[in-house]
């Protein structure tokens, strides 16, 4: 059985390639060969999957992402796992497009899309990170309230001196629209309430706004944990409490989002295997911790889709 | 006006050689400061990259972290087989535009309504083919983001530079080589083929080199089409190609040096800033030899057919 | 083998192949219009946004819904931005443009063949991504310490990287203006008793014009339609520009950070696509305007 299958996946794999050569292949994805075939014999042999996986989405938890990809691959050499860091708002539309097979999200994918499509996904909850405020070097406010955060980024409070700080014009830095950091640092600071202050400029990537922080003066944006970097900027306390993961798994800190990584529910089966192997203890008892993110076992809270939070 | 005068008058002599000179002036400086652009940016690139491009690895590693780490290898390969699949297509379907156009074409709506096409074609922003490609291939034909979906962007923006180049070059071979073919008897299509091409050849492929380079260094056009990541393995010994760990496969996602460039300009890390100049460095000496491979081969091909 | 062919036959043989080739590509440019006409215009007929709302409304935000279920669509900050980005762009190439062309053609004519223009054409070949590079490394510095800004981003910033890279398409364009008049007018013109300048200014420049124009327009399509390097310095707020160094974003920036965030055929998607046909429309008629330009050029000259 197991031999026939493999003949016969040798045979599809030459055939596609020959398929491929002589430019029939062109309508079909050449991939899904592959894929398909290994859906047969994956049952027998979890070790040899072999398809190609790739992701789009949030780039605060890419990075988590991509080291796990490195293991996954190191232990399933016919797996191909690639992918970047688009924003959680381009990985939901495109995962529920399927031009990629792996979407992920700082947010539910019920805030960006529309209800048919998320009924077609899976959510996979991978981890839970805390984003905060981070200010320049030269500012010397080192804690503001919520309230202050909502006058800053909706632009009632453009100087630091009303919140504590010198006379100086608050330079508001934002993320893109499509960026699930800016809808989960939106959705706690703001609620409910629509937002239209832009700020003095929107980026399109945590790595963008460390860059920006560290070379410019009075300047406020949001990042998640695993991006703060001391050297750079300050990352500042909110409501009096500091960011850091143990405040952010009983809910003391109030801004933090689940990291979602949704695929297909008819995904193949590298993508499933990959899936699975993020959810395993290997990634999740150490590489999530090593990386700046916390385990999703270790919080004490949940969140669901609305924003509601509630003791597990 | 001054001419209408018999009468020179001295001081308006002498007012207007100083107009001239001071225009002379000026234009120099311009001339001067334009040089002093180019060279500068040149060696702006050069001077911050060229340490990153001579580091062990850089070449020969494949990115690692999102492209802040490690070397381009996979870039650069992924841009150079963008471009060789861009012009197996592009090259036949120019060639053949261009020799109906200037061949056959009778002159009347069907040349005017291909030339429009084709110059439409050539003003498009780059990112509204791109937008088109993400839809219609990647979307609607199910290609998703690989190195197809993207060299058939760049085949949309490649034909019009490649026919209006090789229209030139057919439109420069001397008529009277046409007639004396056809009055030989030899069908349009033959003396096409076997002398119009032939005497029209160094310039033909001086002009496909040269935009060669323009293909090199688009991004807008890639940046939803082949997308913005390539694989994290690749296989360059497989044949196999319906692997996604081979590199020859075409339904695989591959990324440009250029949009490597585009996605990791803002990183702040120290290395990534490394590589993002050692890769600027790298498209740019592989763009600048693009420009003296055509002129070299243009020349040598001339020689050659002038020689026989 | 093709000998073997009737005459009659192989001719037409190349016909076809010929044809078939100009017939593939008029058919994907006509299916690329219809397509981007198609999606651009469902935005106002399908999903009912208004077209008056998006050429004269302030405020763009596709993320967040007004009371009528539609996103804010007024696509004005764009258009505006984009036409500043390209007037200011030309403002700055055009002198510098014309000037050197001047020069490499009238007054060292030997060394503007020889150094000058080698030398230009290598700026075409430098990837837009890398002017975008040092703009964002030099430029937007430069504008942070010049004018004591805090992001250094914006209009202006833009319009100088674009300005660089339009320049050798323009300085290119009007050096052959220039050697295309005929040597005869300026002959004539020294015989007259005008000095070179004159001569340049009344005889030489007047009777390029056409081609200088030629020149200035397909810059300015390049400006307008540039997207990259534009991106990585102008800031990419889409609000109206109060000042020339507030961050702003064209509708080409736009594009490049909003497309494929919304899922194909919504309201926000549709909306991108009617920015790309309008990014089509005016290359359309940017064609347009040169062509009126050739033929009054023809005209004039008889």
């Amino acid at each position: 059985m197991l031999d026939q299958a493999y003949s016969r996946r040798q045979f599809l794999g030459l055939a596609g390639g020959l398929a491929s050569i002589v430019g029939l292949g062109l309508v079909g994805c050449g991939g899904s060969n592959a894929a398909n075939t290994a859906a047969e014999g994956s049952a027998a042999a979890a070790e040899s999957v072999s398809g190609e996986v790739t992701y789009d989405g949030a780039s605060s938890f890419q990075a988590l992402v991509e080291t796990a990809a490195e293991k996954f691959m190191d232990a399933n050499p016919d797996v191909s796992v690639s992918g970047s860091g688009n924003g959680s708002g381009k990985g939901l539309t495109a995962v529920a497009a399927g031009t990629v097979t792996i979407g992920n999200s700082d947010v539910f994918a019920e805030t960006k899309l529309e209800a048919d499509q998320v009924k077609n996904l899976v959510d996979h909850e991978v981890a839970v990170v805390g984003m905060g405020p981070v200010v320049s070097k030269n500012v010397n406010v080192d804690d503001l309230s919520l309230e202050q955060l909502k006058g800053i980024f909706s632009g009632q409070i453009t100087n630091w001196k009303e919140v504590g700080g010198d006379d100086a014009k608050i330079v508001v830095l934002n993320r893109k629209a499509g960026s699930g950091t800016r809808a989960t640092f939106e959705a706690a600071v703001f609620g409910d309430e629509a937002v239209d202050f832009k700020g003095d400029a929107e980026l399109d990537k945590s790595g963008d706004v460390q860059t920006q922080m560290g070379s410019t003066d009075n300047a406020i944006s949001y990042l998640d944990f695993s991006h703060f970097d001391d050297s750079k900027f300050n990352a500042i306390k909110v409501e009096g409490v500091e960011p850091k993961s143990a405040n952010v798994t009983d809910d003391s800190f109030k801004i933090w989002a689940t990291e979602h990584m949704y695929c297909s529910k008819d995904a193949d089966e590298a993508t499933k295997a990959f899936l699975e192997f993020m959810l395993s203890d290997d990634v999740q008892g150490k590489l999530v911790e090593e990386q700046g993110f916390i385990p999703v076992s270790a919080m004490k809270v949940v969140k669901d889709a609305s924003g509601k939070v509630s003791a597990k | 006006m001054a001419s209408t005068r018999i009468h020179i008058d001295e001081a308006r002599l002498g007012r207007v050689q100083r107009q001239d000179r001071i225009a002379t002036g000026v234009l120099t400086a311009i001339v001067a400061i334009v040089m002093l652009i180019v060279v500068s940016m040149v060696a702006y690139i050069l001077f911050e990259g060229i340490s990153t491009l001579f580091q062990p690895g850089f070449l020969t590693q494949p990115a690692r972290a999102n492209g802040t780490q490690g070397g381009v290898l996979y870039q650069l390969f992924d841009s150079f087989y963008l471009l060789l699949i861009t012009l197996i297509i592009s090259v036949p379907i120019s060639l053949g535009g261009a020799v109906f156009l200037v061949e056959y074409a009778p002159d009347g709506p069907i040349r005017d309504i291909a030339s429009t096409a084709i110059e439409t074609l050539s003003s498009l922003p780059s990112i509204v083919v791109g937008m088109f490609g993400f839809l219609v291939f990647s979307v609607q034909l199910g290609w998703k983001y690989s190195i197809i979906s993207g060299a058939v962007a760049l085949t949309m923006f490649n034909i019009p530079i490649l026919v209006r180049v090789i229209q030139q070059a057919l439109e420069d071979v001397p008529q009277a080589q046409r007639d004396a073919c056809l009055a030989m008897g030899l069908t349009r299509w033959e003396a096409t083929l076997h002398i119009l091409i032939p005497e029209a050849m160094p310039a033909i492929v001086t002009g496909i080199v040269l935009s060669a380079g323009r293909v090199f260094g688009e991004a807008a056009a890639l940046l939803f089409t082949s997308g913005m990541s390539s694989p994290v393995r690749l296989n360059f010994l497989s044949f196999n190609l319906s692997s996604p760990t081979c590199a020859w496969n075409v339904f695989r996602p591959g990324e440009s040096l250029a949009v490597h460039i585009y996605k990791i300009y803002g990183e702040g890390s120290p290395e990534a800033q490394q590589i993002v100049w050692g890769t600027a460095a790298l498209l740019m000496i592989c763009v600048l030899l693009f420009n003296v491979v055509a002129r070299i081969v243009g020349k040598q091909l001339a020689r050659r057919m002038t020689a026989e | 083998m093709a000998k073997q062919l009737p005459k009659r036959d192989l001719e037409n043989v190349g016909l076809g192949v010929t044809g078939a080739c100009v017939a593939l590509v008029t058919l994907v440019v006509a299916a690329l219009i219809f397509m981007v006409a198609q999606k651009g215009l469902s935005a106002f007929f399908k999903d009912g946004v208004s077209i008056v709302e998006f050429f004269t409304g302030t405020k763009w935000d596709l993320a967040n819904t007004a009371e009528n279920g539609l996103p804010y669509t007024g696509a004005l900050p764009l258009i505006v931005t984009s036409f500043a980005v390209m007037v200011l762009s030309t403002l700055i190439a055009l002198p510098i443009a014309i000037g050197s062309a001047i020069f490499a053609v009238e007054i060292q004519p030997k060394f503007g063949s020889k150094v000058f223009q080698p030398l230009i054409e290598l700026l075409t070949g430098i990837p837009s991504v890398v002017f975008g590079l040092i703009g964002f490394h030099v430029v937007v510095g430069l504008m942070k310490s010049v004018f004591h800004v805090s992001t250094g981003l914006g209009i202006l910033p833009g319009a100088i990287v674009l300005a660089v890279m339009i320049l050798p398409t323009m300085t290119t364009l009007s050096v052959d203006g220039l050697r295309a008049v005929p040597d005869s007018y300026r002959q004539g013109s020294l015989a007259l008793g005008y000095t070179r300048w004159q001569t340049i200014w009344h005889v030489v420049l007047k009777s390029a014009m056409p081609s200088l124009m030629t020149a200035v327009i397909l810059g300015m399509t390049r400006a307008f339609g540039e997207t990259l390097a534009v991106r990585m310095v102008i800031g990419g707020i889409e609000a109206m520009p109060t000042s020339l160094l507030s961050p702003a974003s064209t509708i080409t920036t736009t594009l490049t950070t909003s497309m494929a965030v919304y899922a194909e055929g919504s309201a926000q998607d549709d909306v991108l696509w009617a920015l790309g046909l309008l990014l089509m429309g005016m290359s359309l008629i940017f064609i347009l305007i040169i062509h009126l330009i050739g033929r009054k050029g023809a005209k004039a000259r008889g």
